[in-house]
């Protein structure tokens, strides 16, 4: 079992003009280890997050879309998986946060701490499944996740972690929007 | 109350090109299935993304927005009842342009939405305007003319669609 934020810590050091698109406990983390105007943090549904990374992917197929998702959020729009798979965006990469808890929302498990993620995007059809629950795996492979065609997907299997202190008045900030765009859409 | 008149989906085809979008999101509706759902599938101009469920839609369009793509979102109005989460969080409180086009499903097209039979048609304007979203019904061709002058403006806008075109 891994904890997001060293993951985070270590797929940061890959990250460079990609779009990162990431929500609730993800974003948090994120954004506290990679603050950075690429940081794409406003989904407005809950659930929406590999939603809006596919639009991005669309837009700007010239250019890679990493989506930072809980578990919770996409037992929310699991026919997302179908969608995405169907589109088959080659710079879509899609990375679960699987601690079996809506986080964000009090600590409370999720339906089904077995569903097993990976199998479901398999089906759907993504180009590449991986499932990651040790540290050292994730650091040798993250370079060629990020790296290969997509549909990309991987459950990162992490524990809870530490309370966290959700500052949406910044996550959801109009002027990161805008400044998003403004990054996202120069050539 | 509208008058018995012609809608032609190859028109609202058109109108829909003519306003530069490039991509239609889309959760199958009886209303405008035979006359614009199927056509927009053939045309090789139009992407047309099949999702799941309607408030995927949503997502993808704001994605889209952000590289400067206007999509149109192709979806029956219960669809749309069952994603006003995402279009309040989404198109009115992040102000960003959404266009949907909303089948009226079994609505009778000789009267207007507020005086439909049908509950769930009934309610779809004033939730609308609860909403401050913009809206205008597609019932003729004559109104065709409002799909290019609301992708004129920056703001999201549903076309309400209460005949099948043919």
């Amino acid at each position: 079992m891994m904890k997001r934020d060293e993951c985070f810590r270590v797929l940061a050091r890959h990250i460079t003009d990609e779009a990162v698109v990431a929500t609730y406990s993800s974003a948090v983390d994120w954004v506290e280890i990679a603050p950075r105007v690429l940081n794409y943090t406003s989904i407005g549904a809950m659930g929406l997050d590999s939603s809006h990374g596919l639009g991005l992917a669309l837009g700007r197929s010239d250019r890679r879309v990493v989506v930072l998702q809980g578990d919770g959020s996409l037992l929310m729009n699991l026919g997302s998986l179908v969608t995405i798979a169907e589109v088959a965006p080659k710079n879509f990469v899609h990375l679960v946060a699987q601690n079996n808890t809506y986080e964000a929302n009090g600590g409370h498990p999720i339906p089904d701490p077995q569903v097993d993620f990976a199998a479901m995007a398999r089906a759907a059809g993504y180009a590449a499944i991986y499932d990651f629950s040790d540290l050292g795996v994730f650091t040798q492979q993250v370079a060629h996740v990020l790296e290969q065609d997509g549909p990309v997907f991987a459950t990162l299997h992490i524990e809870p972690s530490k309370p966290l202190i959700y500052d949406y008045a910044s996550l959801y900030d109009p002027a990161k929007r805008v400044a998003f765009k403004a990054a996202w859409m120069r050539r | 109350m509208q008058t018995s008149a012609a809608l032609t989906g190859s028109r609202i085809i058109a109108a829909i090109k003519a306003s530069g979008i490039e991509y239609v999101l889309s959760v199958p509706d009886i209303v405008t299935s035979a006359g614009l759902l199927a056509p927009i599938a053939r045309d090789k101009e139009l992407k047309l993304i099949r999702v799941c469920k309607e408030d995927e839609c949503v997502g993808i369009a704001c994605g889209l927005a952000y590289c400067d793509e206007r999509a149109l979102i192709l979806i029956q109005h219960t669809g749309f009842l069952d994603s006003i989460n995402a279009i309040r969080g989404i198109a009115v409180e992040y102000q960003q342009p959404i266009c949907m086009m909303v089948g009226l499903l079994l609505h009778d097209p000789d009267l207007a939405p507020r005086e439909s039979n049908r509950y769930g048609v009934r309610i779809m304007e004033p939730i609308l305007d609860g909403m401050g979203i913009a809206h205008h019904l597609i019932g003729a061709d004559a109104d065709i003319a409002k799909i290019e002058a609301a992708y004129r403006e920056p703001h999201p806008v549903a076309f309400l669609i209460g005949r099948s075109p043919s």
